[in-house]
């Protein structure tokens, strides 16, 4: 293939990608949503440089200045230790990106295989695995981590693996959907003639299309993951002090707030303001990315 | 239908038998000592030992989870660490204060679920659409626990006009009797016929059960509104309109009925979600139900106590949803 064929056979997805930059672009809300979710992220890596002392955040304590209201010193007035919640609620931007992350990513490694597997060989193996989903969706959402995390122990590690042990089925049942109609697809069956091993069909073909339906669940997930690490650090299963993590904050708040409003108000107010970003970004994502949607 | 819903009973049978192995596994298989943990880290030698005999553990695995069944059909869910109380008998007396906030606030999000998303389709596209879609994200974006804080900042601290938390006032509690039939207390007081325990019980009742109805309203008025919207465009509500009845009429009753099959199905969700959101709320509010009971339990790492919630949440959350599932399949329009 010469260099014009190449840029010939490129065009119509660059094409797609240009409509879809546009409709974003359109979109206003969404493309608030997207500016909002780079800006979490830059806090996310920035944030943790610029103040490398906050690192060990018990030599921030400053128990003179204990909950004092908000100023211009402490734009989100300080805690019961003197530290300040706005540089706390700046760090924790970071704890709740990456936990989420991580949590959806490890969801997606035991969901995804899992569903390709099932569409594609179907049958028995099919009947099981998703058998096996119906199961884990059988808990309520939260139930199952909040189970999980309190056997394994509270800490942050364990409330990642918790959310993603309760996670996968989404996933799985996504791409097995794509999977069934995917290798009725001329190019698998092409594939299967030249005698790949089903090993390969999976990895090469199947997962690679399932890709866009994917991307937009997860992140139309993070936002949920988000929510749920603060309620499992809320209710103690989480992250553990001294860590900003934000839900972990507006739970020790408890004790004060009645009299500190601010130590619990701007916290959760970050926690509230991360997932609507997400979700409205995964939202958007879905409206321009379907098919159905998209032509009007 | 008929071989539609026997199968999805069947499906929740097998749920059902899944979810229970999950406790099973959570339980016994994945710590790994599971009878130290069962017995709590106080316990002397002497008691893990028993309690490795009690639970089992000196047995095959298939023959622990043979008698982990025959236990919970027993309704023997183990003592709680923390109380050393049976957990069945604990769940009686925390289960009905939860049930009864689940359904106030179900009942919350069906008078103003319903009518935001009617009205929402009815006026698509206007000022009250748009904040219809804002306000169902931005419910699902809440964290509860928090707008749970900050209501209680606002009516208890700034306006004084809400109480802080509980279920009745000290004051009433000593001055009446409170009555004890089925355990729902704005419905015992009814019975009674003693106004001054409803009217309080009703004003406790109030702030967690908003906190917790935010999340279904938000979800009921969406659901609604995406039903509504494809109906209207249907040829039988245009005739409705040609034969020019009231607008009214044929919103609430033609066009509202057909979307009633999507919203039953969200409000069986929803009761899942609220349900365990109240895990969350409960404790704020002192609320004694399974949600403050599960949320000390996890505190206390009482595990007899956390399965025991667990696997009460987990069936209502199956038997809701087949519910559901049957009652959209009885619409005739379904063919499975």
């Amino acid at each position: 293939m010469n260099q014009s064929q190449l840029i010939k056979s490129l065009k119509p997805k660059y094409k797609e990608f240009k409509v879809s930059l546009f409709l974003l672009k359109k979109n206003r809300l969404t493309k608030m949503a997207l500016y909002g979710v780079v800006l979490l992220v830059l806090i996310a890596i920035i944030v943790p440089i610029l103040l490398p002392s906050a690192q060990h955040i018990d030599q921030d304590a400053n128990p003179q200045q204990k909950l004092l209201q908000p100023s211009l010193r402490h734009p989100f007035g300080t805690d019961e230790l003197g530290r300040d919640v706005f540089k706390r609620v700046l760090l924790g931007t970071r704890i709740s990106l990456q936990t989420a992350l991580i949590a959806v990513g490890m969801a997606l490694l035991i969901g995804v295989p899992l569903g390709a597997v099932a569409g594609y060989f179907g049958g028995f193996l099919d009947e099981i695995i998703m058998r096996f989903t119906d199961i884990f969706l059988g808990f309520p959402p939260l139930l199952l981590a909040i189970a999980i995390a309190s056997f394994l122990g509270p800490n942050l590690r364990n409330a990642m693996l918790a959310i993603a042990i309760s996670w996968w089925p989404w996933y799985t049942r996504i791409v097995r959907g794509q999977a069934v109609s995917l290798k009725e697809r001329q190019f698998i069956k092409a594939s299967k003639a030249i005698g790949s091993p089903p090993r390969k069909i999976i990895f090469k073909h199947i997962i690679p299309n399932c890709v866009a339906p994917v991307i937009v669940q997860a992140s139309m997930d993070i936002g949920g993951v988000i929510l749920t690490i603060a309620a499992l650090s809320f209710l103690g299963l989480g992250a553990q002090a001294p860590a900003p993590e934000w839900g972990l904050m507006v739970s020790t708040s408890r004790n004060y707030f009645l009299n500190a409003w601010w130590y619990s108000v701007f916290p959760g107010l970050a926690i509230f303001f991360t997932v609507l970003v997400f979700n409205l970004l995964g939202d958007g994502l879905r409206e321009i990315l379907d098919p159905k949607t998209r032509k009007n | 239908m008929k071989n539609y819903i026997i199968k999805r009973i069947l499906l929740g049978i097998l749920v059902l038998l899944g979810v229970i192995a999950i406790t099973f596994f959570l339980t016994r298989v994945i710590p790994s000592n599971p009878a130290a943990q069962w017995v709590g880290p106080r316990a002397t030698q002497e008691q893990i030992n028993k309690a490795t005999i009690e639970l089992g553990l000196d047995k095959p695995l298939y023959v622990q989870f043979g008698k982990y069944l025959k236990d919970l059909f027993q309704g023997n869910l183990g003592n709680s660490l923390r109380t050393k109380q049976p957990v069945v008998k604990e769940l009686k007396t925390y289960i009905p204060p939860t049930l009864e906030l689940v359904f106030f606030s179900t009942i919350l999000a069906i008078i103003i679920g319903i009518p935001l998303g009617l009205n929402s389709a009815r006026k698509k596209d206007q000022p009250l659409d748009h904040f219809c879609r804002f306000f169902s994200v931005g419910a699902v974006s809440l964290p509860t626990f928090w707008v749970a804080l900050f209501l209680q900042l606002i009516f208890f601290r700034w306006l004084s006009l809400l109480p802080l938390g509980g279920q009745l006032d000290t004051r009433i509690k000593l001055l009446y009797e409170v009555p004890h039939y089925t355990g729902l207390l704005l419905f015992d007081s009814l019975i009674d016929g003693n106004f001054t325990i409803f009217f309080d019980a009703l004003k406790h009742m109030l702030l967690p059960a908003i906190t917790i109805s935010l999340y279904p309203i938000g979800l009921v008025a969406r659901m609604t509104r995406s039903a509504l919207l494809e109906i209207i465009g249907e040829d039988y509500i245009k005739a409705a309109r040609s034969y020019g009845l009231k607008e009214k009429l044929v919103m609430w009753k033609y066009a509202l009925k057909n979307s009633l099959g999507t919203t039953i199905t969200v409000l069986a969700l929803s009761v899942g979600y609220t349900l365990v959101n109240t895990f969350l709320v409960e404790a704020i509010f002192s609320w004694p139900g399974i949600g403050s009971y599960i949320a000390t339990a996890v505190m206390s790492l009482d595990y007899p106590a956390i399965m025991g919630v667990t696997l009460f949440s987990a069936c209502a959350y199956i038997v809701l949803n087949l519910i559901a599932d049957i009652i959209v399949a009885l619409d005739p329009r379904v063919r499975v």
